[in-house]
């Protein structure tokens, strides 16, 4: 149990406390979770890589009707057996908010990010892209993609496989303009995102330090 | 025992398994046998400091464990098998999952080198319960078996609890393996990922604390949660809503926490909650929430939910905080712990604050509670069901009574009628509207109390769900009582055909009851059937004096309601007393589609 502070110390917060110096962790100011609005996150959840991990996770955001945009899912620390699972998601704050701590109940989960709330970070999928013509419609195909710099993988007489690495509105985009140049098929990644700058999301969980164990009676 | 989590001699799964059972203070194991949990029950047979109680129907085993933790605060723990005895017990872990019971569930499985093969007996049982637990384990590795079981244990009873299930392939508790102890003193590190925040936020508290001091029209709502985090929170609570004088309602899931005899205790809120509660809730304008989770049965249409107030939750689940209603301040951690704080700020800021004069809120209050929502006419020759549990409630006050429910208007009546004074005493199915779930109840809760007065306050209807289980009680001489409140309706789905669907009573009324006096008979039992509303007293205190499973048949008006109601998509506002025109309790339009 954390240091009490004493009664002489409990500050009467004035009047003129501001928004800011109300805040605290696990609090979400009402005014945010009252907007109606809904907004498009990047969640990044590392999970201890067992069995069903991944089906808890899918089956809280179908058992409890999220949205899924795109769901990656990967081993990330072959040591300790992690893994990462990034998720796109969309909803209004308070669903958003609500995804977080249902994400962060479940048992395997070590850590709940949300990339988008937290600072900017960068998010990338890879794509692979079949297109299938010959002439004009072939040379034009080829044209859209040096111009949107996707690699060609695999180049037959009358194919060609694009490999294309961006962000999700940059594939989007590269596909609509392949669409009446002879494209048969897509796959895609979904989403991996990471924070910018110098911050790492840690292996370990911000549990506070006063978490009541009690592994034996 | 050494602490130091060093392993021991190896030994069989099956006798790892019951090592650590023992190891984590387990008395009672209710369960149901089967070819996959052979070896468990052979180990089972070799020692004699678990007891294993032998229920009827895997579904009771988990209602009777749930019983056994809701009235002692320890883990419930089940034992059963592979395939239908696992999904006979899903009703059971959901139940638990909603009203929030640690619960520790073994279920066997086929072999490792059968599974997905369809075998027999086979179940998916991890896949079935994943959505209906806390967490589950299959268990590959028999060196891992015993950590496993001590998480589990720890899983189920830290933070929110809930059910665990540890789903055992047959030829692991058949391997040789490590015991390991639970890791203790020194040796004891925090979970790896699993660690629940019990102590508040004191930005939290003060701000809390701040609205308390500022409220004109305050008011308790409390819930389950105070119940769960242990004895010590019913007395912070009652010592907090004492230093504050506020007024103090509570859900179904928290009767008891509070002293029902307390001046400031209004009755419970919700549905079928009382008059008074429910408009305090509405016109409040500052609500202090512990341990509650805003459940539709509580709030009504959330559109209109206490519209005026600032909203403190105390919960010790993040995920309760903002889910259906937005409050304004979230307080993160146990009840208990939240309430240690909010008292000592309390009295550290209250002088320094202004006084606030709430007289005008109790003065609404007085006017509200004069309105005698619960008043109801005993006359003629009908017993009204009200009455008898009225009766049931003065004539068993005064011993240790636990009371236990099936799911309906019994149900209702039970909680507005019959009056707690302590936690742990009132068990009923909150949140998954268990029918079937009383009997087994009863049975664990009287294992665990022989000396007390556990009693079912049962419909005819549901009684029979899980009737089986008297067989229990009479195998174990646990002289529950089932006190049945016989309208040969299923009530409340009548009373919501009534209401609903223009009377048209669509499969609720049950033709061929069985003759309860003679079911008892047939169980080695006692049935008294009571029907003359002069011979309730005598009746109840009979059942009372025999040591016995007694049924006692209360057959009942058969055309009575349970009021006052917030009709589906209605307000707090807009109760409906039982005084008005079955006219004006139409309910149609949007919530008509509500449950």
């Amino acid at each position: 149990m954390n240091t009490k502070p004493t009664a002489a110390n409990a500050a009467v917060p004035g009047p003129a406390a501001d928004q800011t110096a109300n805040l605290y962790e696990g609090m979400v100011p009402v005014a945010r979770l009252k907007d109606s609005r809904i907004y498009r996150h990047v969640l990044s959840v590392l999970v201890d890589n067992e069995a069903g991990v991944l089906a808890r996770v899918t089956g809280l955001f179908s058992g409890r009707g999220y949205n899924i945009e795109s769901l990656t899912v990967s081993e990330v620390d072959k040591e300790k057996q992690v893994s990462r699972i990034n998720v796109v998601t969309s909803g209004t704050h308070q669903v958003i908010e609500q995804i977080k701590a249902q994400l962060g109940r479940l048992v395997p989960v070590h850590v709940v990010r949300d990339l988008t709330d937290d600072g900017p970070s960068i998010e990338r999928e890879l794509a692979l892209m079949k297109v299938v013509g010959v002439g004009k419609k072939r040379t034009d195909a080829l044209r859209w993609a040096d111009k949107h710099g996707a690699h060609i993988v695999e180049s037959t007489p009358k194919s060609f496989v694009f490999q294309l690495v961006g962000t999700t509105m940059e594939i989007n985009d590269f596909i609509i303009g392949l669409q009446p140049l002879g494209l048969i098929e897509v796959s895609r990644t979904g989403a991996a995102a990471i924070a910018s700058g110098e911050k790492a999301i840690d292996h370990q969980d911000e549990n506070p330090a006063d978490a009541d164990i009690k592994l034996s009676q | 025992m050494p602490d130091t989590g060093i392993a021991s001699e190896p030994m069989l799964g099956a006798a790892i398994i019951l090592k650590a059972l023992q190891e984590q203070g387990v008395e009672v194991v209710f369960g149901y046998p089967g070819g996959a949990v052979l070896p468990i029950y052979d180990e089972l047979f070799k020692q004699n400091s678990i007891r294993h109680i032998l229920v009827r129907h895997e579904q009771g085993a988990v209602h009777a464990a749930e019983g056994y933790a809701r009235s002692t605060g320890k883990v419930g723990v089940v034992l059963v098998t592979s395939g239908p005895g696992a999904t006979n017990a899903v009703t059971g872990l959901t139940d638990a999952l909603m009203d929030s019971i640690p619960i520790v569930c073994l279920t066997g499985q086929v072999p490792t080198h059968l599974i997905g093969n369809d075998a027999f007996q086979e179940a998916d049982t991890t896949g079935i319960t994943r959505p209906c637990t806390k967490h589950n384990y299959l268990v590959k590795d028999v060196n891992k078996l015993a950590l496993i079981i001590h998480e589990a244990f720890y899983v189920a009873r830290a933070g929110r609890p809930g059910p665990v299930v540890i789903d055992l392939p047959k030829d692991v508790v058949m391997t040789p393996g490590q015991y390991e102890t639970a890791p203790r003193g020194i040796h004891r590190k925090k979970h790896k990922t699993y660690n629940p925040r019990t102590v508040p936020h004191d930005k939290a508290i003060e701000q809390a604390v701040d609205l308390m001091l500022a409220a004109k029209r305050p008011l308790f709502y409390t819930g389950g949660g105070v119940i769960n985090a242990g004895p010590k929170a019913s007395a912070l609570l009652r010592e907090l809503v004492d230093l504050t004088g506020f007024p103090i309602t509570s859900t179904l899931m928290g009767l008891g926490a509070f002293p029902a005899a307390g001046p400031q205790w209004l009755g419970m809120v919700g549905m079928h909650g009382l008059y008074e509660s429910n408009m305090a809730m509405y016109h409040c304008d500052v609500m202090i929430n512990i341990g509650a989770r805003f459940d539709d049965r509580v709030t009504g249409n959330l559109k209109f939910f206490s519209p005026g107030s600032k909203k403190i939750h105390v919960d010790i689940d993040p995920s309760s905080i903002n889910k259906n209603v937005v409050v304004d301040v979230p307080v993160i951690g146990d009840a208990a712990v939240a309430l240690e704080e909010m008292i000592r700020v309390f009295k550290a800021k209250r002088q320094h604050a202004p006084k606030v004069d709430t007289s005008a809120w109790w003065k609404s209050i007085a006017e509200w509670r004069a309105r005698k929502c619960l008043n109801y006419t005993q006359a003629g020759k009908l017993i009204k069901p009200q009455y008898a549990i009225q009766r049931l409630y003065e004539l068993t006050k005064d011993r240790e009574t636990y009371i236990t429910t099936e799911v309906g208007q019994h149900q209702m009546w039970a909680a507005q009628f019959y009056r707690f004074e302590h936690p742990n005493r009132w068990l009923t199915s909150g949140g998954l509207g268990t029918m079937g779930y009383g009997l087994p109840a009863a049975i664990g809760a009287q294992l665990a109390h022989r000396d007390a007065l556990v009693v079912d306050i049962a419909g005819e209807a549901s009684i029979l769900m899980n009737i089986q289980e008297l067989s229990t009680a009479v195998q174990f001489r646990l002289p529950v009582k089932i006190f049945i409140i016989n309208n040969q309706y299923m009530g409340m789905v009548r009373q919501w055909q009534e209401l609903l669907h223009g009377g048209r009573y669509s499969e609720s009324y049950t033709d061929a009851l069985p003759d309860f006096v003679k079911l008892a008979e047939a169980y080695h039992c006692v049935g008294l059937r009571v029907s003359d509303p002069a011979n309730v007293d005598d009746t109840i205190k009979e059942m009372m004096a025999i040591d016995k499973p007694v049924i006692v048949d209360v057959l009942v008006d058969q055309k009575e309601n349970c009021f006052p109601m917030i009709p589906s998509g209605k307000a707090h506002n807009e109760m409906i007393l039982g005084t008005e025109a079955a006219a004006e309790r139409t309910i149609t339009g949007a919530g008509a589609a509500l449950v």
